[in-house]
């Protein structure tokens, strides 16, 4: 046990410094707290379809999930018909029609709707198209919670990290400057965001009566898109207390032969 | 310890035509080791089951990886998402990777502080060299294939060192890469290297072993089997104490894998390629840290010939081919440690230096990180070019035991 402790500690500190690694000032990240954290962990299914309701009134207008697939939303407790309907809204693209003309009469690329086997469609045809639309690129919010120093954590706080006033640790430092054009962010490198704060009271409308608050808002989305980043979390825990468990015995029994087999060698 | 007599007709008869089970009964219940090794000797049958691990679950990952700039990332991700078992299979194998150079790593300091590289295991110890550049390649290539952006940049800052080399520099640098930037020729040269380099380990582990089998196992007295009752035979008494240890590891292992996952990683990586946006920070994996603080280091031109840049590419591949010449630069004829009073403190300074290097390759390029990781640097050499040399003749060791069976059984009357 020594010897784990020590090499825990080794690792750690092998791999500190991530965080202060940029000389930028950022302050500590928010405190929250997720149903998905810690040893035995789960995600909140219900906060999973909460989160999902925001992504797909007011995230998705702009931002894809290009990994997931329509049918992956079985695990947020929809049904078969549900995402057979959720699918059906989006057009995906198809290569060519049954006698294998590549465009329509009016020179246009064929469409059908989705199907849950589809990935997200994602709301620009293209990089540029995306970037024509918004002035920069919305990043695809996939991986986003396992993308960044913090994950969850660096999400949580960059959505309520929008800031009106610039604060003195910030405007002091050497080579900082205002941009009129974009958005102050306490936790974005660099500080200015092209897209404007999106989180407030009320943002969606929730059918299960839980608050609407801008916070609470926040925490939703953060654990929908932890669950579009690490979808097998769930079942990775799970697994894991059984496969520890197991080995737990395991070394207990081998711990034992052991000894008896070396009960009359001095070493 | 001869081999045996076989009883069984099958047996016989195979074995006089091909003599596995006398092999096998060599290298296990008829093989002598000391009967005093610590719990440290465990490290080279777990280095070599963590090598199985990372074979078997290659050969998984590569059923459903496609090498291909364009798909690479996706099919990593569908392996996350959409194989069955697949983020198991890949979070085994990226943890399997930290895992194998904390055991290495483990393993080596173990050896140093033993002296296990002093004669006759002077080949047993270069060969364990060899197998730490090979791991130190196959790391690195591996490392490339998800093409996430720190894949991509990891790879172009560490090929591009190779162009410091005057001269074939650059001609290295256009075949590492297959054409003139990290592009799909380059990750397909690198999967099919990635995919081989194990196999090649595999026969130098070999190799190795052979060495072990040969001149035995060093142990923490230092003091060669002299007589029967130095020793006991491997099986079932090391057989069983590196399963329990395996056991216990594989706790520690799996720990990782299966609730910090990408503890060992960087977050970059999963930022599909783009070879337009560099990373504010381009780190190498953990496991590189202190090398690349020595590359770092090194940012003055040695004697107005050796430009800074080659200068730091020669002090990082010196830093490790050091390791080669180090049975002759420790001429002490004491082994172990505990036997030699001021090496032992000399080690663990070593040990905290190498440590503190590794914090170093991990922050910035910029004061005083600089200053630090070019003593520390100096440090390092010092040891092993100055320390080592002159301690031989200045220190004064402990008397040795007589045997390992004088020493083990005194202690057990006391």
């Amino acid at each position: 046990m020594r010897k784990l402790i020590i090499a825990a500690v080794a690792a750690l500190t092998m791999s500190m410094g991530t965080a202060q690694a940029s000389g930028e000032y950022h302050p500590d990240f928010k405190e929250a707290s997720w149903s998905f954290e810690g040893f035995f962990g789960r995600y909140d299914q219900a906060q999973l379809r909460r989160g999902y309701q925001i992504y797909s009134q007011v995230c998705s207008a702009c931002h894809g999930l290009r990994l997931l697939s329509y049918r992956n939303l079985s695990d947020l407790g929809f049904t078969e018909d549900e995402i057979k309907e959720i699918a059906a809204e989006k057009s995906v693209r198809v290569p060519h029609d049954e006698v294998g003309a590549e465009l329509n009469d009016d020179g246009e690329f064929f469409t059908r709707e989705a199907k849950p086997s589809d990935r997200f469609v994602s709301p620009f045809p293209n990089d540029a198209a995306a970037i024509d639309a918004n002035g920069a690129l919305p990043p695809d919010l996939s991986l986003i919670a396992k993308a960044r120093i913090g994950g969850p954590h660096y999400v949580y706080s960059f959505l309520m990290g929008y800031a009106e006033e610039i604060p003195e640790e910030v405007s002091s430092q050497k080579g900082f400057t205002v941009n009129e054009d974009k958005n102050f962010n306490l936790y974005y490198p660099g500080y200015y965001n092209s897209m404007p704060s999106q989180i407030y009271d009320e943002m969606v409308e929730y059918e299960d009566g839980t608050p609407m608050t801008a916070d609470q808002h926040a925490k939703d989305i953060v654990a929908f898109l932890n669950w579009a980043a690490e979808p097998e979390l769930d079942e990775r825990k799970s697994l894991g207390l059984k496969v520890m468990l197991f080995l737990l015995v395991l070394t207990a029994m081998l711990y034992a032969l052991k000894r008896k087999i070396w009960a009359d060698v001095k070493h | 310890m001869s081999s045996p007599e076989w009883k069984n007709p099958v047996i016989k008869w195979v074995d006089t035509r091909l003599p596995v089970f006398s092999l096998m009964h060599h290298s296990t219940a008829g093989y002598p080791s000391p009967r005093n090794l610590s719990y440290w000797w465990n490290f080279g049958s777990l280095a070599l089951t963590v090598l199985i691990v990372m074979v078997l679950t290659g050969i998984f990952l590569v059923m459903n990886y496609t090498p291909h700039v364009d798909m690479a990332f996706d099919s990593v991700e569908r392996i996350m998402r959409d194989v069955n078992y697949g983020w198991l299979i890949r979070y085994v194998h990226m943890n399997g990777a930290s895992m194998f150079f904390i055991v290495v790593y483990v393993h080596i300091f173990r050896g140093i502080y033993y002296g296990s590289y002093k004669g006759p295991r002077e080949i047993l110890w270069i060969l364990g060299v060899v197998i730490m550049l090979l791991m130190m390649g196959t790391a690195f290539m591996g490392y490339v294939l998800p093409w996430g952006q720190m894949s991509l940049w990891g790879a172009t800052v560490i090929t591009n060192l190779f162009s410091a080399f005057p001269i074939v520099g650059d001609f290295i640098v256009t075949l590492l890469w297959g054409g003139f930037s990290v592009d799909n020729p380059t990750l397909n040269r690198f999967f099919s290297l990635h995919y081989l380099l194990p196999f090649v380990l595999f026969a130098v582990v070999g190799l190795h072993l052979w060495a072990l089998h040969s001149v035995k196992s060093n142990n923490p007295l230092g003091v060669e089997i002299k007589q029967p009752e130095d020793a006991i035979p491997f099986h079932p008494y090391y057989t069983i104490k590196d399963l329990f240890g395996m056991s216990l590891f594989f706790m520690f292992f799996l720990f990782f894998v299966f609730w910090a996952p990408n503890f060992f990683g960087e977050p970059d990586n999963y930022i599909p390629a783009n070879p337009m946006v560099t990373p504010a920070h381009i780190v190498p994996e953990w496991y590189f840290l202190p090398f690349y603080a020595i590359l770092r280091a090194i940012t003055f031109d040695f004697l107005w010939i050796i430009p800074a840049k080659l200068g730091g590419v020669l002090a990082m591949f010196a830093s490790i081919l050091v390791w080669i010449a180090l049975p002759w630069l420790d001429r002490s004829k004491v082994r172990s440690a505990r036997f030699r009073p001021v090496y032992k403190w000399f080690f663990w300074v070593l040990v905290a230096d190498f440590v503190f290097l590794g914090y170093l390759g991990k922050m910035p390029a910029e004061q005083p990180y600089v200053i630090m990781a070019q003593l520390a640097t100096l440090y390092y050499f010092a040891h092993f070019l100055v320390v080592l040399p002159l301690m031989a003749k200045l220190e004064k060791s402990v008397e040795l035991p007589e045997s390992i069976a004088a020493a083990v059984l005194k202690k057990g009357d006391a």
